[in-house]
């Protein structure tokens, strides 16, 4: 009763070696950076709606970055990641999706969550780590995770929500639910054993996942060309029996059009997709690290000219739906919001000094319980020393 | 009550959680049709479809991956690991994953349905692969928990426990004893605490500590102690994390005395984490050092295998030590 898989290749008789040649990957672009459409280019399933709210995220996410990282070189936060250059990559497939379809991101895709509606101020309390922070000021900034939103915690080891994406699409297969996942991560983390265990695992189990590959050409200093040596992440799917496709990923609406059609093959077909978003961190990695070590300005402004968010804006004020004026009033509406939630975050408390021990298992041992008990005995010992909790336990 | 052995325990464990909870989903390297490679998940697909009982392909790092992400979700996910010597390259899904996905998330998301199952030990003539005690690379991680039964009656009532328990739990099973224990199981669905060392036998001289396949070990070097007599008080651990501090202090007060044996390497070994714990509580209730009896510090070895091993009779000759010191 054996069910392996019989290939239906032709036999040959003398070596024949195949090799990358034999598998072109196109790219879907549909929007010219003036804002027209290519010839004959099929557009996604958009309204006007759709569009500002995109477009209303992009701005969001722009100013909230800029400010973010004049805040952490102020010593406001100690740690932050932009996604300037990606907005279309992330927010643009997000926008394909139903509002409870799981996002597992990496970490530089706030935008997906902005985009289902994440409130600036619990922006803002993950990133000060205050005690109003969903993560109860547990991870550094930008480790946003929320149920509500379905937008699972983001964690730091690159590629481990690979396989759980395997994992949590199962589960929707399971229910027989009109769902998916969408995964998101870097050219750089498709190196990780996780991206070949998950993507492997998705095309054996057929499972209703969307695995979103953000090719932004560098992982920390280590170029796209160091990574590896095929034709990028696309045709690695291929291999373990995927569906993919690759697209311009400083396209919003190319990114749109491919998610929407990965999300019908996914949710009716069971067919799991990968999607290669080639497109250009034009930020540092992080605010611990400075590009000018690792790429020319040239390379940089070469892409600056391929910008996502105006790309996308003048295609909106072809469509008459939005005019330069709204343009500069939205993002002046914005960065005064992002300063003040920002102001106002500041202000908040540090999660309280009982929440060190709680959630480490779904109630606390006693030998945590007795952790906490001495520790609190040693700040009362030496208040000036914590100043962040002695206070609060003396009021208990 | 019916006569079974412990794989059969484990199997009749799984086969009660999937019959009375939808949810409960069995995976790993064949599992499915062929029952696994020592059989624990024998006829599961049969009776409950190949969507909740299968095969995985041959990835331990996946496999533990894909179960995060299934538990995170709501469901029961009982992963096995083929050896217990394969769970390394799974090692950053459960260390860094299964055990901080609550903390890390303040509760938003968990992994409280996932179950870790997979054999341990030596004795089957494994050598370096299919021998290890790897369960100290695991209690010295938050958010996990850690249980070890000894027997058929306890594997049962353990694994139902552990796989109903909201936390993420890894379930090592003695595969030395998966045939070769054999008792008396009750049919029907019972959990044995999480937690709760167990008093299998009360003592007075000496407080002599164990898990899993060791407390047969441990039963003989006791019963040859008790000839000379030594009143031996055997417990078993059966949770490494959290372990039961104050069961273990109670005994040693009332003995003075504490031999604490495992298969595991010396170094690192569970063991030194009991010992600085006990002379902690205990110190001046202690009237020898804490022993020690574990596997030596190298691999585990394939042709001196029965010289590696902490037997009855370096636990027989450590009880006697202690006592007389």
């Amino acid at each position: 009763m054996s069910t392996s898989k019989q290939s239906e290749a032709p036999v040959v008789h003398r070596p024949v070696f195949i090799d990358g040649s034999d598998l072109t990957t196109p790219t879907l672009k549909i929007l010219r950076q003036d804002g027209s459409l290519y010839e004959g280019a099929e557009l996604p399933d958009i309204d006007q709606t759709l569009a500002l709210k995109i477009y209303d995220t992009f701005l969001f996410i722009r100013a909230l970055d800029e400010r973010m990282v004049a805040a952490q070189r102020q010593g406001r936060i100690s740690f932050y990641m932009t996604e300037v250059g990606e907005e279309a990559a992330d927010i643009g497939s997000t926008a394909a999706l139903a509002h409870d379809d799981m996002i597992m991101a990496q970490y530089r895709e706030q935008g997906a969550l902005a985009f289902r509606g994440f409130p600036l101020q619990q922006f803002m309390n993950q990133m000060f780590s205050n005690e109003k922070d969903l993560g109860k000021g547990r991870q550094m900034p930008i480790h946003y995770g929320c149920r509500e939103l379905n937008y699972m915690t983001i964690s730091s080891p690159l590629g481990t929500q690979l396989p759980q994406a395997v994992g949590y699409a199962y589960g929707y297969k399971l229910e027989e639910k009109d769902n998916c996942v969408i995964c998101y991560f870097g050219e750089g983390a498709a190196s990780e054993g996780d991206f070949h265990a998950a993507i492997n695992m998705a095309g054996v189990f057929k499972v209703p996942a969307i695995f979103f590959c953000r090719n932004n050409g560098y992982a920390i200093s280590t170029p796209s060309s160091q990574q590896f040596a095929g034709d990028g992440i696309a045709p690695r799917a291929i291999a373990y029996g995927l569906k993919a496709i690759r697209v311009d990923g400083n396209d919003v609406l190319a990114v749109l059009k491919a998610t929407q059609e990965a999300r019908k093959l996914a949710v009716e077909h069971n067919q799991p997709v990968l999607i290669e978003a080639m497109t250009y961190r034009l930020g540092a990695h992080s605010t611990s690290d400075d590009p000018s070590g690792y790429r020319s300005k040239k390379e940089e402004e070469k892409w600056r000219e391929k910008d996502p968010v105006l790309r996308f804006k003048n295609w909106l004020i072809q469509q008459g739906w939005w005019t330069e004026e709204q343009d500069q009033d939205v993002s002046d509406a914005k960065r005064k919001a992002v300063m003040a939630a920002m102001k106002e975050a500041e202000k908040v408390a540090a999660p309280h000094l009982d929440d060190l021990i709680t959630d480490v298992y779904d109630t606390p041992p006693k030998h945590l319980q007795d952790q906490l008990a001495a520790l609190k005995a040693h700040i009362r010992q030496y208040p000036d020393a914590y100043p962040k909790t002695a206070g609060r336990l003396d009021n208990e | 009550m019916s006569n079974m052995n412990l794989l059969q325990a484990v199997n009749n464990a799984l086969d009660i959680a999937m019959d009375k909870d939808s949810k409960v989903v069995c995976f790993g390297e064949d599992v499915g049709h062929f029952g696994g490679v020592f059989r624990a998940t024998s006829r599961l697909q049969e009776k409950y479809g190949k969507n909740r009982c299968f095969n995985t392909p041959l990835t331990e790092q996946g496999i533990i991956g894909f179960a995060n992400g299934l538990a995170s979700g709501g469901h029961k996910a009982i992963a096995e690991i083929q050896f217990a010597d394969y769970i390394f390259p799974a090692f950053d899904q459960i260390v860094n994953e299964a055990a901080k996905f609550r903390y890390r998330s303040g509760n938003e998301f968990n992994v409280g349905g996932l179950t870790i199952r997979s054999p341990y030990g030596g004795g089957i003539h494994g050598g370096l692969y299919h021998s290890q005690s790897p369960e100290a690379y695991f209690t010295g991680t938050p958010g996990l928990k850690v249980v070890i039964p000894r027997n058929p009656y306890q594997a049962k009532g353990l694994l139902l426990a552990s796989i109903r328990d909201d936390n993420p739990v890894i379930f090592f099973e003695p595969k030395r004893l998966y045939r070769a224990s054999t008792g008396e199981v009750p049919e029907e669905d019972y959990e044995l605490p999480i937690g709760k060392a167990d008093i299998m036998q009360e003592g007075s001289d000496i407080t002599v500590l164990g898990w899993g396949a060791q407390m047969e070990v441990l039963e003989k070097a006791v019963e040859m102690a008790a000839a000379d007599g030594i009143s031996c008080e055997l417990i078993d651990l059966r949770t490494l994390m959290p372990w039961d501090v104050e069961t273990v202090s109670r005994s040693v007060q009332k003995t003075g005395r504490l031999l604490i044996s495992h298969e595991a390497p010396l170094s690192g070994g569970f063991a030194g984490e009991i010992a600085a714990t006990i002379q902690d509580t205990s110190f001046l209730y202690l009237e020898a050092p804490i022993a020690r009896v574990t596997g030596l510090d190298t691999p585990f070895p394939l042709a001196h295998d029965k010289e590696y091993m902490p037997d009855h009779l370096k636990n027989y000759e450590a009880i006697k030590r202690s006592v007389s010191f």
